[in-house]
């Protein structure tokens, strides 16, 4: 599990995410899938799948997990591990304060 | 409390059932006790040892650090002399004493040697020059010694006997190999595969083969000269190998007093026949009469014993059904159950090549495998070794049993090196699936998952399935999710869609809230939910964004790099030049990297950012080709009949209509069509998911369940029809038949043979059970509710609906807030 540090930082509205989607922030040179869960809550993670580069934030997700859109390899949201053999992605503090998005602790 | 568990034995099966005891947290200290001063190694590979394709190293299961690890005590070398069953100890031959609770007897088998003069040299056991082959020392002995000699005999030409002989070729130039009864391995081939099997070895490896041969006498006095038969030949050589069979070590045991007759007599626990806490398990074990001298029942037996050994009350040995499948001194050869028909009705089917070395035969009984015998190929073993372990009945065309007609050649997990890439879409090798077996994952599904293996075009699954069943020592377990129509909701195809119906579940969460214990949603599934739902409700079908594919939220095909495709509709791959001229411009004005024909014949803009493509759509105006999505494709066609020579049909306007009619279609897997005008089949009609091809006289034969991507099929005619009109009638009712009744992702090259054309003509032709109007309907209101999607190109459906999410461009950085 990595859990990157970054510095606290508004990055949109609530509502640039639709529930169940994600979209792709750049912060700090750093590019960040945050996605939008069902019941409400975020999840930040970095943007780029390690197996062969793809979108994280087109890709799939549900509570839990998020799958690219590629070659369907799969993450859990919560601590970045691969579900499916292939190393972990880096997870972001986020969180919802109001009706912006923030980023970081 | 801790109970003190004794293991007499520390080869393949003692350690195996050792270990399955460790993987169910058996509350248990171990000791074990084993002859050879080792910790426990593969004893079947000793012939890839003496081959030389193997280094000692490699062929340990488990090394000294293993047992110290688990906190095993290992006293390896040291040989029980007795077990005392009253006071509860085993007493070794330096004297020393060790109580146990509960003792596992697992000696394992000796080498057999015949009766036969001067084999034993008085002082110092076997003659020098004769070796048993059993142990590692017995085969490292084997390697010094032969190598400063010229000539061998292997007395026995069964398994070991034939891969001594060809391990053997490796130290000395000349191998004779004599077998007492007359043809190799009696006991696994018929006389038939027997010859077969000698020529192999005498023309391809060069080994001298004699039957018949009784060997009486080992000839020489300080060292081999040579070996005496029965009839008085003298077979010159100065190296004998015995490998004349394997007797199960139970001298010990039956002096202790425990119940041996050919081996050690066991209940279905494995438990010693009349003792509560002495089990055996492995080749000294008699089990309902029986002794297994192969790995797989053995390990079968370990399994049943740990389970019982560690509280599972309900479990029980029943017998292994015995199957051999291997390269036997590098031929190949499979055997399992009878090797000669026993009744006057035992179907027995024969192929036999002796040029090429090639000799199988089946018997059959009452649709039912229940004996084969393969020489020279082994291509259909794992196949048939599965249908004669679960005994299911087999299909009617016999020579798929023994041929692969036209299908992938079954490659044999076991041959297979580490390195070797089984899945070559997402490059996963047999090395990487054997250690996720290894780190737990024991069902083909969950192999699948981890390693991705199997989950690029599929053609590799049933590859993958025998190598995670060999890894797993013979069967892989069963995936209680195997049934499931997607992986997230527990229920198969046809009890998900009666409780879909049953609770009008619309919408993709609303089945995952109403159908799966604990409302857990899952994102594997949801295509495939999408895609089911939009079949049984059309335009009622409740849609949400986050069940869509990427592809179906922006209306284009992702891409390696991130960018999508676009492909504007061209039906039939017929187009104009004000089309072309409109597409060539759009390609123009966005830049496209690649503008590209495709292969269902239309015009593939590649390389588009996700932001431009509303942009470009709304410059295009025109419909797009559905190039995504599990959903009906496209209809190739050839020229057809307007402008072709030969052409004795229309097959462009029948394509355009099909395509026209059925666009957009949803179903469990692609539906790729093509109509051609003759049977020269331009339009390659006879490998799509349904065909039409024209023939002469005004008819149209439609075939089904054809393929020319990962899998190549020609599909099987399913009836001749007289009218355009029929085509497209009957084409809607196959495509509904086969959207309600197959498995998500199952293409119709399964569908069809799964369900079988003959069935599938009775009910969408022949209509035997009255639900062609039913499947017409479905079809009809399926048609009635298209949507263009591309209608919402101008206006996002949701905010940032195509931002890019990949750094083909640098985004602006986000103002920091505090």
């Amino acid at each position: 599990m990595t859990i990157s540090a970054i510095e606290k930082t508004v990055i949109g509205s609530i509502d640039d995410i639709p529930l169940g989607e994600g979209r792709t922030f750049t912060v700090e040179d750093e590019m960040i899938a945050v996605f939008r869960l069902r019941d409400g809550s975020l999840r930040a993670v970095s943007a780029v799948c390690p197996h062969k580069g793809g979108p994280l934030a087109d890709g799939q997700i549900d509570n839990r997990v998020v799958v690219c859109p590629l070659h369907l390899f799969s993450w859990d949201l919560a601590t970045g591990c691969s579900q499916s053999g292939q190393p972990p992605i880096t997870v972001y503090p986020v969180r919802v304060d109001g009706d912006l998005i923030v980023l970081g602790e | 409390m801790t109970q003190r568990l004794v293991v007499i034995g520390n080869g393949m099966a003692g350690a195996r059932t050792v270990e399955e005891i460790l993987a169910r947290n058996g509350d248990f200290t171990v000791t074990m006790f084993g002859d050879e001063p080792y910790g426990n190694y593969n004893r079947i590979m000793l012939s890839n040892l003496l081959a030389g394709v193997e280094t000692e190293e490699g062929i340990f299961l488990n090394d000294l650090s293993w047992y110290q690890e688990n906190g095993i005590t290992l006293n390896a070398g040291v040989k029980i002399a007795r077990i005392d069953k009253d006071s509860k100890i085993v007493i070794a031959e330096d004297g020393s004493a060790t109580p146990y609770d509960k003792l596992i007897i697992a000696t394992g088998s000796y080498s057999w040697t015949p009766p036969m003069k001067n084999v034993h040299n008085p002082k110092r056991g076997y003659h020098q020059g004769v070796f048993a082959f059993r142990t590692l020392d017995d085969t490292r002995g084997m390697i010094r010694y032969a190598r400063d000699h010229e000539r061998a005999v292997v007395i026995g030409g069964g398994l070991l006997g034939l891969e001594a002989a060809r391990g053997l070729q490796n130290h000395v130039s000349h191998v004779t190999l004599l077998h007492a009864m007359g043809h190799l391995m009696e006991r696994q081939l018929d006389p038939k595969a027997g010859a077969m099997l000698q020529a192999s070895v005498e023309g391809k490896l060069g080994i001298e083969v004699v039957t018949n041969a009784m060997t009486t006498e080992i000839l020489g006095k300080d060292r081999v000269t040579g070996v005496k038969l029965a009839d008085g030949r003298v077979i010159d050589c100065d190296v004998v190998v015995i490998a004349a069979g394997i007797r199960p070590n139970t001298e010990m045991v039956a002096n202790s007093g425990l119940p041996v007759e050919r081996g050690i007599v066991v209940d279905d626990q494995m438990r010693v026949e009349g003792e509560q806490d002495i089990y055996s398990v492995g080749e000294c074990a008699q089990h309902r009469g029986n002794l297994y001298g192969l790995v797989a029942p053995l390990w079968d037996q370990a399994k049943v014993l740990a389970d019982h050994i560690t509280g599972t009350t309900e479990v029980a040995y029943t017998g292994s059904k015995l199957h051999t499948k291997l390269k036997v001194a590098g031929i190949d050869v499979a055997s399992m159950g009878l090797i000669a028909p026993e009744h006057d009705t035992d179907e027995v089917v024969v192929y036999n090549e002796p040029k090429k070395g090639v000799y199988k035969q089946l018997i059959i009984r009452d649709d039912v495998l229940v004996g084969a015998v393969l020489v020279g190929d082994n291509s259909k073993a794992a196949s048939l070794i599965q249908a004669f372990d679960r005994g299911t009945p087999l299909p009617e065309e016999r020579a798929g049993l023994i041929f692969d007609l036209g299908g992938a050649v079954e490659e044999s997990a076991e041959d297979m090196p580490d390195d070797a890439q089984v899945c070559n879409c997402n490059g996963v090798s047999k090395g990487a699936i054997c250690g996720a077996v290894a780190d737990g994952c024991k069902t083909v599904s969950g192999v699948m998952d981890k390693t991705r293996a199997g989950k690029g075009c599929g053609t590799c699954k049933p590859l993958v399935q025998r190598i995670v069943e060999w890894a797993n020592g013979g069967a892989a377990e069963e995936d209680p999710a195997a049934s499931w129509y997607v992986p997230g909701v527990p229920m198969p195809k046809p009890e998900l869609m009666a409780a879909i119906r049953k609770y009008e579940l619309k919408s993709v969460s609303s089945v995952f809230d109403t159908l799966v214990p604990g409302a857990q949603h899952d994102a594997k599934s949801k295509m495939g939910l999408a895609s089911l739902l939009k079949m049984m409700w059309a335009d009622e079908y409740v849609d949400e964004r986050d069940a869509r594919f990427i592809n179906d939220r922006v209306h284009g095909n992702i891409q390696r790099d991130g960018t999508f495709s676009v492909v504007p509709q061209m039906k039939g791959g017929v187009t104009t030049p004000a089309q072309l001229r409109k597409i060539a411009e759009v390609a123009e004005k966005y830049d496209v990297p690649m503008v590209k024909l495709t292969g269902g014949q239309r015009i593939d803009l590649l390389g588009v950012p996700k932001e431009k493509l509303p942009a470009m759509w709304a410059d295009l105006d025109m419909p797009s080709g559905y190039a995504y999505a599990k959903s009906f494709r496209t209809v190739k066609t050839c020229v057809g009949s307007d402008f072709c020579r030969f052409g004795v049909g229309d097959s462009t306007a029948l394509g355009i209509a099909l395509e026209e009619r059925y666009q957009g279609l949803e179903g469990p897997g692609k539906m790729k069509l093509a109509v051609t005008g003759c049977p020269r089949n331009c339009a390659e009609a006879y490998v799509k998911d349904l065909g039409v091809v024209a023939i002469d006289g005004g008819r149209w034969e439609i075939y089904v369940g054809g393929a020319a991507g990962a899998h190549i099929r020609k599909g099987d005619l399913l009836t001749t029809v007289d009218s355009p009109e029929e085509v497209i009638r009957l084409t809607g009712r196959f495509l509904q038949y086969y959207r309600e009744n197959a498995n998500w992702l199952e293409r119709t090259y399964s569908f069809v043979p799964r369900i079988g054309v003959d069935r599938i003509r009775e009910i969408v032709v022949e209509d035997s059970d009255g639900i062609a109007a039913a499947l017409d309907a479905a079809v009809e209101e399926a048609v009635q509710a298209y949507k263009d999607p591309w209608k919402e190109r101008a206006e996002p459906a949701t905010p940032g609906q195509f931002r890019t999410s990949l750094p083909l461009t640098v985004l602006p950085q986000v103002p920091v807030r505090s």
